[in-house]
């Protein structure tokens, strides 16, 4: 005993001294002409932005364009590996906020290589606002401003479509129904922001993702339910979903209303996000309400 | 039975011996080729001759080679903290299992099935998601390692648990304690569960590495400290291992031949919390390595706790390095979890070995 307290009391104390050995950090030089994007929207941007040519890797989420899914893939960006990156010989690594795990991004940066960590994905605004950051980090400044202008007209004409909506559909997002219970998507995600863009109400009003007992699905009445399509084909399709005896008696189980779309293009928050979202308005409020082209 | 004549018994306990010697200076040289290459190979290439400048320059040596600084920073920022998480978490978790498997007379005891690493781990989740602000203890600035001490004193708290606890029990003291670490062990997994339940996304992210283990969250700030306390519980353990001999006779047995068994039983145990916490919190939980290192040295030389312990961290460094260039390397440029490669490449190599020694015995 007195042994381990004696060594608690040195450790303690060099724990202390510790954090003044970790080597000076190299300041990063970039030109941006060798650049790993990581989050697939970040890289859907640098492809619109016209530099995909810059691009050396990807991480796994970025499935789109086709062209990313041919470059050397350095794994889910949340999972990333420090020498996996710098193997690649980056000079600019654009990093979405969801990139991770920070410690190998700081020891990443510490090489001296580049790191440009994008502005959060929140709201309408913040898209083109993530176009203008990248744009400038790739020293694209003119293509930057044009597309994110063009990004931002289009939500205005988004904004606008909504007053011709009579009442608003509730609409519940369901990330998985692994094993019958579905996770579904409270306020402050991505799922909700897209579904209140699309000028329709969030059934449910927790915070954050949660799974959702049957009778929460119930008391939620859907009118519609919003999926990826990567989840209605793991959880067996359509109609076994639409079956499901916490669905079945919904407004959304009765008529059939299941809308799936491909989850980068939901919810990546990218330069395709308009697209998604006129396309979720007309499927849940018909070709009526479609917003004029700016 | 004829006796065994006294020449020919000196010249097996020898042999025996130096089969031991043997054994561990094998061991030494496996551990140092595997340092060696987890230093020199990895998804970024770095000729020998450039390694070995970069490492003579920190020791003031002009060897001939150039390299750039971003060389040096990859070798020394990134590989060099790595290969020391990966061997001190290994010689640790190794150690530790060894060490309970003796006092607990229990080739089954291992410090993720006695509920240590899953305290260890509860208490690392609960501050990554209650926790944050800064921590000061007198002048020393603990945030940084606010996570690495709630792991270690998680480890703590769920040892003395279930020795406290198992000792309030009738019966095999050793089967009670298994017992209640399988009990605590299911806490602790409840626990963790709430605190994912109730984490935001980026807790959730961090706790998502805590739970599947890793050494990629290497760094000299996190590894030393994690190191100074493995060593201190390693020599500690080590120190005992003829008590722990005396041990395996039985409690009773041992106290005849004049161990304090219960003063025995509190040092390996607060040494173990020790080491399974600093690792745990450098590295979350890696498992495997701590059941299987010690069984696989004792299939191979024998019960003497003089050989098992420094074998097994030997080994358990060793198997955990080689997992690690294997996790790094294989689908590079992105990682392997190691658990998986710990799992992959000790379970064929154990039953190889189960066969190959136990066969015609059982």
């Amino acid at each position: 005993m007195k042994k381990a307290r004696f060594g608690f009391g040195i450790a303690l104390h060099l724990m202390a001294s510790m954090a003044l050995l970790a080597p000076p950090a190299l300041a990063c030089n970039s030109e941006g002409q060798r650049v790993i994007a990581l989050g697939g929207a970040v890289t859907e941007i640098v492809y619109a932005l016209g530099a995909g040519d810059r691009l050396v890797a990807v991480d796994s989420t970025s499935r789109y364009p086709q062209a990313a899914t041919k470059l050397p893939d350095v794994g889910y960006y949340r999972q990333l590996g420090a020498e996996g990156l710098l193997s690649l010989a980056p000079d600019l690594i654009l990093a979405d906020p969801g990139a991770g795990p920070p410690v190998v991004l700081q020891q990443v940066e510490s090489t001296g290589v580049c790191i440009k960590r994008i502005a959060e994905a929140k709201g309408a605004a913040s898209i083109g606002a993530r176009v203008r950051d990248i744009a400038k980090a790739l020293k694209r400044e003119d293509a930057g401003r044009i597309l994110a202008d063009h990004l931002d007209a289009r939500f205005v004409a988004i904004q606008k479509s909504h007053a011709a909506i009579g009442t608003k559909p509730r609409v519940l997002f369901l990330l998985s129904v692994a094993a019958g219970a579905p996770v579904a998507a409270g306020r402050n995600t991505h799922a909700d922001e897209i579904i209140r863009m699309a000028g329709a109400d969030n059934a449910v009003s927790f915070e954050g993702y949660k799974p959702l007992s049957p009778e929460a699905t119930a008391a939620a009445v859907p009118g519609a339910l919003l999926m990826m399509s990567h989840a209605v084909t793991e959880a067996g399709g359509k109609d076994t979903i639409l079956t499901l005896p916490s669905i079945r008696f919904t407004p959304a189980g009765r008529n059939g209303q299941l809308i799936a779309m491909d989850g980068l293009l939901l919810l990546g928050f990218g330069p395709r996000t308009p697209d998604a979202i006129t396309t979720l308005m007309d499927r849940l409020h018909g070709a009526r309400h479609q917003p004029a082209a700016p | 039975m004829t006796p065994i004549p006294a020449r020919e018994l000196m010249d097996k306990i020898t042999q025996k011996r130096m089969q031991k010697h043997r054994l561990l200076a094998f061991l030494v040289m496996a551990l140092v080729i595997a340092i060696i290459a987890n230093i020199g190979i990895g998804s970024y290439g770095i000729p020998p001759l450039r390694l070995l400048a970069i490492l003579g320059a920190q020791i003031g040596l002009d060897l001939p080679g150039s390299f750039s600084a971003q060389d040096e920073a990859i070798v020394l920022a990134i590989r060099l903290p790595r290969v020391f998480t990966g061997l001190g978490v290994g010689a640790g978790l190794a150690l530790a299992g060894a060490a309970l498997q003796g006092l607990f007379r229990n080739p089954l005891a291992e410090p993720g099935l006695v509920g240590v690493s899953a305290g260890a781990a509860l208490a690392a989740v609960a501050m990554i998601v209650l926790g944050g602000g800064s921590f000061y203890i007198a002048s020393f600035d603990l945030t940084p390692y606010a996570l690495p001490l709630a792991a270690f004193g998680g480890g703590l708290l769920a040892t003395a648990l279930i020795h406290g606890l198992a000792r309030r029990l009738p019966g095999d003291p050793v089967a009670t304690m298994l017992l209640v670490g399988i009990a605590i062990n299911a806490v602790a997994g409840a626990g963790i569960g709430i605190f994912q339940y109730a984490s935001d996304d980026t807790q959730l992210r961090l706790l998502s590495f805590w739970l599947m283990g890793g050494l990629g969250h290497a760094s000299w700030t996190a590894t030393l400290p994690a190191l100074v306390l493995i060593t201190i519980g390693g020599i500690t353990i080590l120190s005992r291992a003829m008590a722990l001999d005396a041990y395996l006779l039985g409690s009773a047995e041992a106290g005849h031949l004049g161990i304090k068994t219960q003063s025995l039983a509190r040092v390996m145990i607060v040494a173990t919390a020790l080491m399974v916490g600093a690792a745990v919190a450098v590295s979350g939980i890696i498992s495997f390595v701590g059941l299987v290192v010690p069984h696989l040295v004792r299939t191979i030389i024998g019960p003497d706790h003089r050989t098992v312990l420094p074998a097994s961290a030997l080994l358990g460094a060793f198997l955990m390095l080689m997992a690690d260039l294997l996790a790094r390397t294989l689908i590079s440029p992105a990682e392997l979890p190691i658990g998986l490669v710990t799992s992959a490449l000790g379970g064929p190599a154990f039953l190889w070995l189960l066969f190959r020694y136990h066969s015609g015995r059982f």
